[in-house]
């Protein structure tokens, strides 16, 4: 049977056709589906880990005691994981090892680019690559069946094209595979990697890497398809699919495993025709191989190092080279296209950080931004965020900037996740090591940003049992912080107070500004759109300064001022009332007044609110 | 378009408009009707009200690439009248523009800082192209059959009258999508949507 899956559906698939038996990783775009998929097939343990390179050591674990496991991550949640992922590739295990690194070109939702397979090449591991959805379940399936024939962890790497598109996959059943041991291993030599053991353990696996590369050589994921000899194409991952669209008519020799190479298999089609292309999105990393195998060929010297490729990008760079391309490329349009407004993503309608943003862009303080949705306060017109490096890098940078002696005081924000996720050690430090930032918990629930998955605070697992609740305040006590204070983060005038009392101190300081995802299915039930009250409205414009997608320009213009009056969106105000407590007119009625307004209006006026939504 | 082989789509709109969903249905009406499809779309970040577009593919023979090119799509079906014109250039020369008459104001508009493109536009920019702009009243339609978020099976329904497909694969492709309460108004939305578009 067919079906239309995305890559990340044809990997869940795969691990569990393959018998994987548990599961394990931190939500990160392109790669989350996986994991959300996965978790609803029988007979496989998964679970949102805090954090990448622990879910790396959780399948690590479980492949050391004998079952299938995978851990899956976005390309940065390998840099996370390193460590494991290196001592894994080290010691190996007792059954297959997959570790799935979903990279980003054009970082649709990354704070960088890079190319991981520079990360199998660094740790020895072989690394192989698909160009579509089928490919994606059969190399997750391969992937398990190689880690245990070399044992070694394997690295399958996506990217975010391979990841989001869907494509036709062949369905098949799970092949239910024995846990390999009764017992844990007890087996120092191989899995207890103090120097001693570790340096007998690296020349085994050097030797296994070049074993591999022999095995390669035969191996059904690297083809010839040899069509005119004129050009010759190398390539890999989706790249394939490029080559295929825009030079149908070039042999290409499509490697399925892109670390080791098959050198022999290289040399043969390098021989075999008359000008040798290399096709790689991102780093030369195929380029250099076949470079230092001393062949010559062009790859970047053609096609972009950065960004992603498309049909387009790769019609005109091979057009320009004067390869053989199907069609010429579309010159630019001559459509007349007027200047367009942007459209950034926005903090949503009822976002509980906005209150927060308010405050803190009001008192222009410099704030260290964090991974997550509350990323978007660095937008206009709040313009609240300054810094914004990777997953819980907020707290350290505001740490050193205080200790470097700069004249402001530091604050840093962060979401509960990223806090579990990285976070902690680095508020510990903040405690440990005293410096005076105020760190704000911006906790609202759940990991939104990738699309509502648990953690540690929300009581529930990822497939749905019910959990411990980490309490942040006991928590950040516990690390013997003693200024912590939490707020609604939808009451302005709490938020200001709090934040006042925890500046007066000279000390580490923690405000924990909670409230749930507005967009939260249960929270949605709750939505009561507010309205402005014309004859109050004087088109003063505070209530645009918050950045609300809800909040609109009026037609209507202030007889006075001049200026627009507001008007609210009835559709995506959810009632949160922060505009309303902001509005130095009260000319937005709070949740209470339009209930009651619409108590005493007939029912046919009355506004229809989001119930049911 | 009766005799051609194969078809490329971009949905474009707006984050929280429904596009994943139509993708997905055109991509399974496709591969129903015995093509090979692919079906390509971004999520994360762009989500939260920024622009957004998917990318589906039909071919008889073999689709390669995910992603149309430039000036490659024979139809560009757009939930947002500006969306409409920010992948405009997506359109193949002839092709069809189907756009939902629905304005979403960007924040940098309702901010001041821009402002927002008349419909003289739509016409002019598409002319340019010869292309053929299908203006739906999604909204309202959607309204008509029970609910607005009803809007992303209005224009499935109006695409579905450029293409040479009985109605009967839509339906079984659609009906096995949506929730089996709001199968009825799920009707009526496409078929109205299928009603709206005058053939030449």
């Amino acid at each position: 049977m067919k079906r239309v899956l995305s890559g990340n559906e044809a990997i869940a698939r795969g691990a569990w056709e393959a018998g994987v038996h548990v599961a394990a990783a931190y939500p990160g775009t392109p790669s989350t589906e996986i994991l959300e998929e996965l978790s609803r097939f029988p007979h496989v343990y998964c679970e949102w880990s805090t954090n990448e390179k622990v879910a790396v050591d959780v399948a690590v674990g479980a492949a050391y005691a004998g079952r299938r496991a995978i851990a899956c991550m976005k390309h940065v949640g390998l840099n996370v994981a390193a460590d494991s992922f290196f001592y894994a590739s080290f010691t190996g295990a007792e059954a297959g090892l997959v570790v799935v690194s979903a990279d980003d070109p054009a970082m649709h939702s990354s704070q960088n680019e890079q190319d991981n397979r520079r990360f199998a090449q660094f740790t020895r591991v072989p690394c192989l690559e698909p160009s579509d959805s089928q490919e994606c379940k059969d190399f997750t399936i391969a992937a398990f069946d190689l880690s245990e024939k070399f044992d070694t962890p394997v690295l399958l790497r996506t990217t975010t094209r391979t990841n989001h598109s869907s494509t036709p996959v062949e369905l098949g059943e799970r092949n239910d595979v024995a846990p390999k041991r009764e017992k844990f291993p007890r087996d120092p030599a191989k899995y207890v990697m103090i120097p001693a053991n570790a340096r007998k353990r690296h020349p085994v696996v050097e030797q296994r890497l070049r074993d591999i590369a022999a095995w390669a050589e035969k191996a059904p994921v690297n083809r010839i398809e040899w069509r005119n000899r004129n050009v010759g194409v190398v390539t890999a991952g989706i790249a394939y699919q490029y080559a295929r669209e825009v030079l149908p008519t070039a042999s290409v020799l499509k490697l399925g495993m892109v670390n080791p190479v098959p050198e022999q298999l290289i040399r043969t089609f390098a021989a075999g025709v008359k000008r040798l292309i290399v096709l790689e999105e991102l780093d030369p990393v195929l380029e250099e191989h076949i470079r230092l195998l001393g062949i010559s060929c062009e790859g970047k010297s053609i096609f972009p190092l950065c960004g992603e490729f498309d049909p387009t990008v790769v019609r005109r760079a091979a057009s320009g080279a004067g390869l053989p391309v199907d069609r010429p490329p579309v010159p630019a349009a001559a459509l007349g296209l007027p200047e367009l407004p942007a459209r950034p993503p926005v903090l949503c309608a009822g976002c509980p950080h906005r209150g927060v943003f308010q405050l803190l862009s009001k008192k222009k303080v410099p704030v260290t931004g964090d991974i997550g949705c509350y990323t978007l306060g660095l937008l206009p017109p709040l313009s609240a965020i300054h810094t914004c490096g990777c997953m819980g890098a907020g707290i350290g940078v505001a740490h050193g900037a205080a200790k470097a002696g700069i004249g402001e005081r530091m604050v840093a924000v962060i979401g509960d996740s990223t806090f579990y996720h990285t976070g902690l050690p680095a508020l510990a430090n903040v405690a440990y090591n005293n410096s005076n930032i105020l760190t704000i918990i911006l906790d609202n629930r759940i990991t939104a940003m990738t699309g509502h998955q648990q953690n540690p605070g929300t009581g529930l697992t990822l497939q749905h049992e019910s959990a411990e609740v980490i309490e942040l305040e006991p928590l950040v006590r516990a690390l013997g912080i003693h200024h912590v204070v939490t707020v609604d983060a939808y009451d302005v005038d709490g938020l200001e107070t709090a934040y006042r009392e925890l500046m007066a101190h000279n000390e580490p300081a923690v405000l924990v500004a909670r409230r749930e995802c507005a967009l939260l299915p249960e929270i949605r039930k709750r939505w009561v759109p507010l309205e402005v009250v014309e004859e109050k409205c004087t088109g003063c414009a505070i209530c645009f300064r918050i950045g609300c997608p809800a909040i609109l320009k009026s037609d209507e213009i202030d007889a006075k001022s001049g200026k627009p009056l507001a008007l609210i969106d009835g559709d995506l105000c959810t009632g949160c009332e922060v505009c309303a407590q902001l509005c130095p007119h009260d000319a937005i009625l709070t949740r209470d007044q339009v209930r009651e307004a619409q108590e005493h209006q007939p029912a046919s006026c009355s506004t229809p609110t989001s119930e049911g939504n | 378009m009766s005799d051609q082989k194969s078809f490329s789509f971009v949905l474009v709109g707006v984050g929280g408009q429904g596009t994943l969903l139509a993708s997905n249905i055109l991509a399974e009406v496709g591969l129903a009707a015995g093509y090979d499809v692919k079906k390509s779309e971004v999520h994360g970040m762009a989500q939260r009200g920024g622009s957004v577009a998917s990318h589906v593919r039909w071919d008889a023979e073999k689709v390669f690439s995910p992603l149309v090119g430039l000036g490659e799509a024979d139809i560009l079906l757009s939930f947002e009248k500006m969306e409409a014109l920010r992948f405009s250039e997506f359109l193949r020369r002839g092709g069809t523009a189907v756009v939902n008459d629905q304005a979403i104001v960007p924040v940098t508009v309702s901010s001041g800082s821009a402002v927002y493109p008349g419909d003289e536009h739509l016409q002019r920019v598409f002319g340019a192209l010869d292309a053929t702009v299908v203006m739906v009243p999604g909204e309202k339609l959607a309204l008509e059959a029970g609910t607005v978020k009803a809007a992303n099976v209005v224009l499935l329904g109006a695409v579905s009258r450029l293409l040479p497909l009985p109605e009967a694969t839509w339906w079984e492709c659609l009906a096995q999508r949506v929730p089996k309460k709001f199968l009825d108004l799920n009707r009526v939305a496409f078929a109205s949507g299928r009603a709206a578009v005058q053939l030449k």
